[in-house]
């Protein structure tokens, strides 16, 4: 990829070699020695002979829900896809995978589940890299990593407003990913640390942008999605629009496509805080917004976003993969000194907006 | 200094790395995909149902989850927004050698009615007889090019050549001109929507006749022999050589591999049963399409009727007269008429 890049950028000059500029040259193939990787540069790799059974154009995978959104992304259901196949496409391009994740004040007690169930299920076989943003370094866990997989802890700053702490991810993410994912990984995965892996999360989900159905909101009609609805937030959604309600918890895709959505969501919160409105889902309605009008490549089904306690396991769930580990909303949103947390939104958000459908 | 100043000031170095597709208009390659997501603006159409499939009659998603192309799938105007924001140029190329420039007129002006309706277009003819070519009022922002070709004698040789033609032509010109390439074959016409919704990275199409066979009976080249060979326990689809594409930079790769694999079989002293429609079988195996045009956009009405699983005839070929077409001006017989035998004598014995 530094090579092409050189390439392009040196053509119409390498006719002005002349010793001071060999020293220039010096310089930018150093700097491009750093250079962004390109995970879908190419596209098309070569792969070798497989056994697997023939796709079969008169038989559809899923006949009970949408696998393809109107745009032709993927929605991603069991049953669509041979993992076989896509992890031969992915290893051949030494994929490496970043999951962040924030564990902020108490909530570094979700890592060591998360963490370990990650190391089951999430990414098997490839290279990855989790990025755990904490204020509390010394409570990171340390749970035994597979080979090819390594653990970043990354200094975060504990914001008082649980809502401030949800927000000001976009804000964390964005400044890490110039710094420091563009040159480590090619895709990004964003998740919440009250979570835990059930079942295989692969490369199936990669692709440049990719946002996750929420369970509480994947059989309603529009109107009922709980988008921001003032005009004076920048979070704003008409009634007649919205392809889909996507959970905040589960999103990603490459790191320059991640690293646009998360810009543009924290400055929009910034312009949001100007304007003395706050979104009614605080990140998730400025993640709504941007997939709304930045259509993402792949949509993820609802395996990938669940919560037994609360939806229970429907039939169109095959397999529940990444799932909400139950927890007391009071308990851990009370602050050290002993204050009241404000409501507890993100229950009311999924137990209540779940179980009043 | 001056000049990484310069360069910073063109964004090379901007740690996004963002700015390769637009830099030096002249010499760059154009990068269809770079900027996979683009903004949107407000739009009203239905919303999508995540409980109500959009087909139940066929497999909409191969199983390396690339689209498969059909009615019913895909919302025209939220592709035709995205396409047109990133001010997409398609170039369709098809080639008219000797006789087969009869095809054009009709080819065009059905390509003028049905082809990238609203895009920028580039016809690619490649021919023999430029003079032959027909003059066909083209809508705005659509334009024609002719590209001279050599004239092979046998029509396999014709068929299998363009692979050499196209390859080149892809490095030294469709590489700034355009940023996807249809190739497709000329005696054909569009009767229905051919649109945004056929580009990605690459591309192929299901063959008329194959789409619901196993795949051994899928004409494939079996000679180990050849390096066309797929064996029997493996292949996903059997596509149609008359109709596929992508980017520039991915049909150039695929091409030039398929003329290279013919090169190696002539010097081994064999030609793949299905000449380069076996080749492009080989490529597309081992190098997975990113999306698959559904029966729709390769049709033969004419032969296979209008079965209730294909809503629209989208590129149909044109009844020809196979021994006519292919004698050659000598007088001389053509060898066979395979293509015929091809489409007409495999979609009927099956």
């Amino acid at each position: 990829m530094a090579e092409q890049v050189w390439t392009l950028a040196g053509k119409p000059n390498c006719r002005l070699l002349r010793p001071s500029i060999l020293l220039l040259m010096a310089l930018v193939l150093v700097l491009l020695g750093t250079a962004v990787r390109e995970p879908d540069r190419l596209q098309v790799v070569t792969q070798s002979r497989m056994a697997y059974p023939q796709p079969k154009v008169l038989t559809p995978s899923r006949t009970d829900v949408l696998v393809l959104t109107p745009w032709l992304a993927p929605i991603v259901w069991e049953g669509t896809f041979n993992s076989d196949i896509l992890n031969v496409q992915f290893q051949l391009q030494n994929t490496t995978v970043g999951l962040t994740v924030f564990a902020i004040k108490k909530y570094v007690v979700f890592l060591k589940l998360f963490l370990e169930t990650a190391e089951k299920h999430f990414m098997a076989g490839h290279r990855v890299i989790y990025y755990v943003f904490t204020d509390r370094p010394d409570a990171v866990p340390r749970v035994a990593l597979g080979p090819g997989r390594r653990l970043q802890v990354l200094r975060a700053r504990p914001y008082a407003r649980w809502q401030d702490v949800s927000m000001r991810r976009m804000q964390m993410l964005s400044e890490a990913a110039e710094q420091r994912f563009l040159r480590e990984v090619d895709y990004l995965v964003c998740a919440d640390v009250d979570m835990q892996f059930h079942d295989h999360v692969g490369v199936e989900i990669l692709s440049p942008l990719f946002g996750t159905l929420h369970p509480a909101f994947y059989g309603r009609p529009r109107e009922a999605f709980t988008y921001e609805r003032r005009p004076q937030s920048q979070a704003h959604i008409p009634w007649d629009e919205g392809d889909f309600y996507y959970m905040g918890a589960f999103f990603g895709g490459s790191v320059p496509e991640v690293q646009r959505l998360t810009k543009a969501c924290h400055q929009a919160m910034l312009a949001d805080r100007a304007n003395g409105i706050e979104a009614v889902w605080h990140d998730e309605s400025h993640l709504n917004k941007y997939l709304l009008y930045h259509k993402p490549t792949k949509v993820l089904s609802p395996e990938y976003m669940w919560d037994q306690q609360l939806l229970g396991w429907p039939s169109v769930l095959r397999k529940l993969r990444f799932v909400a580990v139950p927890k007391n909303h009071q308990e851990i949103r009370k602050s050290e000194s002993g204050g009241q947390p404000t409501g507890s939104p993100e229950g009311a958000g999924r137990a209540g907006r779940a179980a009043g459908n």
